[in-house]
């Protein structure tokens, strides 16, 4: 038996496993080699935090990349880590801890909605899935940190863009296009990710028992204001028992504001937006550090929404529109709560049907935002767009789609149907 | 320069020409569809001032539906189409072809809405990069990417390139601050991405735009996002016997959790020639000088300044000063934004080359550009964007001493192979244009190039919109890659360079 033979062979064997695990760029290239050549549609797992996410769809064999982990390379004084796309967001967290350095983005962790318990997932996932935390309108999305990638594309091919340097212009982007593209495009295999250094030290001010127009106000001027927050986030009422904090003695909604930097800056900053708020001493509160760090750890993991029975809707639209859009969303029964300044809604719907669902989105997309479904009961899935996308995206998305997997093997249907 | 291959011109488009006009004609204002010589001869290079070609006809249409109609027609007729922002590129992405309309945004020149309660800014393409600030200033707002030709480039340019300037460390390129576009693809589809909101979902089309050097589609509007301006800036000014003081010097200050705004780095032959040239007071003694910036509130900017000083002090910086000023902190900015006309004093010609590396990588790599200085014996200085690790090496050449010229090509592609070699990047803000395409083969292997090259086929199956600009026809990889200034001017001489 020749060489080439006895890899086919090899190969040809392990194919009739439903599951692929492979541990190197290497197999990942030959199994979509394979599959294209046999036309077998994959679907692509990290650690499966976000299965739930996107559209159900068919497929017959798995590739599950949690066994394809590892740091390869961390340099902390050229901002960047470079890993395997199935390591785990822990794992990478735990090794910028160590230098003080830390993902910007702040990856959201769904697992609190899901299972009940964090499951931040892996940073393919992340990428993959591109939704980023608290500190988005400040430091960039997930998109805005991948330097540079390499992959396999639905041929089996192993391509790369990028690289590890902040300032890159060579070539088409494909770091920004592979992000949020639900591993329909490419295996992502090596990402390099930048990373930047940990804040001195952090402080939230709590506004006090605001109602949503105050609170959007007050998010109006934080945000137009220079003393540079790093999160601006409003719960109503109704999730306040979530946030139980020394500091924190009134009852009702709340804004949370965060100041990081050096410590003399952060308390000079607070006392800033506090004058500008033009707020009175018992209308606020103050979280150190510590607390700090807690309230907003609780909000990148969503835990106001811990074991959620209902259905969850991720809404983003300008800010000037918020106020309007809940008022229309209130005719449904609706939870949420403001993220981004109030640009990002988090909401929580106990029954939905595929009719209020349409009227939801007509509501988002006239107030020209997007509505991704999160969370949504299995059996409506199939019926319902989880993505917004218009007719001429689509057919874009159809060309880019063929034009890095012309078989339509990797998470096919994922996003779209027939894409 | 040396003949560069572009794509082979076709006689029938050559021979059509009066149809073609008279069809474009029907679809504009005919005032707006410029075809004598005299008319087009300025749009036949752009600030990559060595290559040059006029175009078919040049048009320069008003509306989106205008773009729109004039790219149909053109795809019907495979007719190439070269778009055109404000001809500032210094990487030739907007060279015409003989066969090409090339198409002059120059109209889309408005400002159309200021929204500062989504606290972004929606402009037309061809307003400038600075206007976008000057227009939000009086509310202490500003566009945060600076390319060092902020005062004529185009935003809809900077988008096709995904422009950078001296802050992309803290604050990102083009692409890091842009909402949303308005597009036109070479078959005539009107289409946004993105809008007044962070993160799309679906494919990022939006981001794969830009920098796309205008291969992919027309930007006909674009939305950015403006920031408020932070209440203190300051830099300073350090002097350091040797690069690798300066280099370990900054690589401290960001392991130390510093981000500076900016974070410049000058070698003793750049520091003499600017500090000759704009008189801003700088260290001429010392073998390499930085200027580091800090911006945020005063407590924040007093404590990284500090921190900085330590770390310099620390690594045998020969001097250090703060700005008391902000004239003087403008003034420690002038000479080095001075680069270009500076060098232009010390040799007839040179040609600015634009490597991205690992800021780690900094003295070696400058030691490997003296010892290739040494070897082609030509003189070379150096000016390097530390904090995002942006090179800027000039070369000094004679370009009427034909070996100087040959000499002073195989030098540069030399440096960009290295950048290359370490880590770095071919480009890190000027773009691939026709300028490096033939050293793509540097940073690509075939599989990532035929990745991108079938995206382009994607969206423009015919190739004919912008053909020839940033892949290698062929995949030949020659030697080629910089921007060539001719006796100390480049096309726009007065504009600041990167």
């Amino acid at each position: 038996m020749s060489m080439e033979e006895k890899q086919n062979s090899q190969t040809f064997q392990d194919f009739n496993q439903s599951i692929f695990k492979p541990e190197t760029k290497e197999e990942i290239s030959e199994i979509i080699k394979n599959c294209y050549k046999k036309n077998i549609p994959l679907e692509i797992n990290g650690l499966q935090s976000k299965k739930r996410i996107g559209r159900n769809f068919q497929s017959e064999k798995t590739l599950d990349l949690s066994g394809y982990s590892g740091i390869i390379e961390y340099k902390p004084e050229e901002l960047y880590i470079k890993v395997k796309s199935g390591t785990p967001i822990k794992k990478i967290i735990s090794e910028l801890d160590k230098n003080n350095q830390q993902l910007a983005f702040e990856p959201n962790d769904f697992g609190f909605l899901f299972s009940g318990n964090s499951n931040e997932g892996s940073i393919g996932g992340v990428i993959a899935c591109n939704f980023a935390g608290p500190r988005r309108f400040k430091s960039g999305s997930a998109r805005d940190h991948l330097l540079g990638f390499q992959g396999v594309n639905g041929k089996g091919e192993i391509i790369k863009s990028g690289g590890t340097v902040v300032k890159n212009v060579t070539g088409y982007d494909l770091c920004k296009l592979l992000s949020g593209s639900f591993g329909t495009l490419t295996v992502l295999t090596e990402l390099s990710i930048k990373v930047l250094p940990k804040p001195e030290t952090n402080k939230t001010l709590i506004v006090n028992n605001p109602h949503l127009k105050k609170a959007l106000e007050y998010f109006d001027i934080t945000l137009s204001s220079s003393i540079d927050p790093s999160g601006a986030v409003f719960y109503p009422e109704y999730y306040r028992k979530n946030f139980t904090f020394n500091d924190l003695t009134q009852e009702g909604a709340i804004i949370g504001v965060r100041v990081e930097g050096p410590s003399n800056s952060v308390d000079h900053r607070i006392e800033k937006l506090c004058a500008e708020l033009d707020i009175l001493n018992n209308e606020f509160s103050i979280l150190n550090q510590e607390q700090s760090n807690i309230f907003w750890e609780k909000t990148r993991q969503l835990q106001v929404f811990t074991s959620l029975k209902g259905n969850l809707l991720r809404v983003v639209i300008p800010v000037s529109e918020t106020f309007e859009v809940i008022q229309k969303l209130k005719n449904y029964e609706i939870n949420y709560f403001l993220d981004w300044g109030g640009s990002l809604i988090w909401l929580q719907i106990e029954e939905i049907n595929t009719k209020m669902l349409k009227e939801i989105k007509n509501i988002i997309q006239a107030a020209t935002g997007y509505l991704t479904v999160i969370k949504i009961e299995e059996d409506m899935k199939a019926t319902i767009d989880i993505f917004t996308v218009n007719p001429i995206k689509y057919k874009i998305s159809e060309k880019i789609k063929k034009s890095f997997d012309p078989k339509r093997i990797l998470n096919p249907g994922k996003m779209y149907s027939g894409i | 320069m040396t003949s560069l291959q572009m794509p082979k011109v076709e006689n029938s488009i050559l021979s059509s020409r009066e149809e073609i006009i008279s069809d474009i004609e029907k679809i504009i204002n005919p005032d707006n569809v410029l075809s004598h010589e005299d008319e087009i001869k300025p749009y036949e290079t752009d600030a990559l001032a060595a290559y040059r070609q006029t175009p078919l006809l040049v048009v320069l249409p008003e509306t989106v539906d205008e773009v729109s109609k004039i790219l149909k027609y053109c795809n019907e007729n495979k007719i190439k189409v070269v778009p055109r922002g404000a001809g500032t590129g210094l990487s030739g992405g907007s060279l015409p072809l003989a066969d090409c309309v090339l198409l002059a945004m120059g109209k889309f020149n408005k400002i159309l809405e200021l929204d500062y309660k989504n606290r972004c800014v929606v402009a037309q393409p061809c307003v400038t990069n600075l206007a976008i600030t000057n227009a939000v200033q009086d509310k202490d707002f500003y566009y945060a990417p600076d390319p060092s030709s902020q005062i004529a480039c185009s935003i809809g340019g900077n988008v096709a390139e995904n422009s950078g300037g001296v802050h992309s460390l803290k604050y990102g390129t083009t692409t890091n601050n842009l909402l949303g576009i308005e597009v036109v693809l070479m078959d005539g589809t009107i289409t946004r991405f993105g809008g007044k909101v962070m993160d799309s979902e679906g494919y990022d089309f939006l981001g794969l735009m830009t920098g796309s050097e205008g291969l992919l589609g027309v930007i006909t509007e674009v939305t950015v996002k403006i920031l408020k301006s932070p209440e203190v800036v300051k830099a300073s000014l350090i002097g350091f016997p040797s690069i690798e003081d300066a280099g370990n010097c900054v690589a401290q200050i960001i392991a130390q959790g510093c981000i500076p705004a900016g974070m410049e780095i000058m070698d003793k032959a750049l520091t003499k020639a600017t500090n000759d040239y704009s008189k801003a007071g700088y260290p001429v003694n010392a073998e390499a000088m930085m200027i580091v910036e800090f911006d945020g509130t005063e407590h924040e900017v007093e404590a990284y300044m500090n921190k900085a000083k330590k770390i310099a002090e620390n690594n045998n910086s020969s001097s250090l000063k703060i700005s008391k000023t902000n004239e003087e902190r403008l003034k420690f900015w002038a000479g080095r934004k001075a680069a270009f006309p500076a060098c232009g004093v010390l040799a007839p010609d040179y040609m600015c080359m634009d490597g991205s590396i690992p800021r780690g990588k900094l003295a070696e790599v400058l030691n490997e550009i003296t010892r290739l200085s040494k070897k082609y014996d030509l003189p070379v200085a150096n000016a390097f964007h530390a904090g995002d690790g942006n090179l800027h090496p000039l070369i000094m050449f004679d370009a009427n001493d034909k070996e100087s010229l040959r000499k002073c090509e195989e030098f540069g592609a030399d440096i960009l192979r290295y950048c290359v070699k370490v880590g770095g990047a071919l480009t890190g803000e000027h773009g691939v244009g026709i300028e490096k395409r033939e050293l793509m083969c540097e940073a690509f292997n075939n599989n990532d190039i035929q990745q991108q090259l079938t995206i382009k086929a994607a969206l423009d199956p015919n190739s004919l919109l912008n053909p020839g600009k940033v892949y290698p026809i062929l995949r030949k990889c020659a030697e080629e890659g910089r921007v060539h200034v001719h006796g100390g001017k480049t096309k726009f001489p007065d504009i600041p360079r990167f």
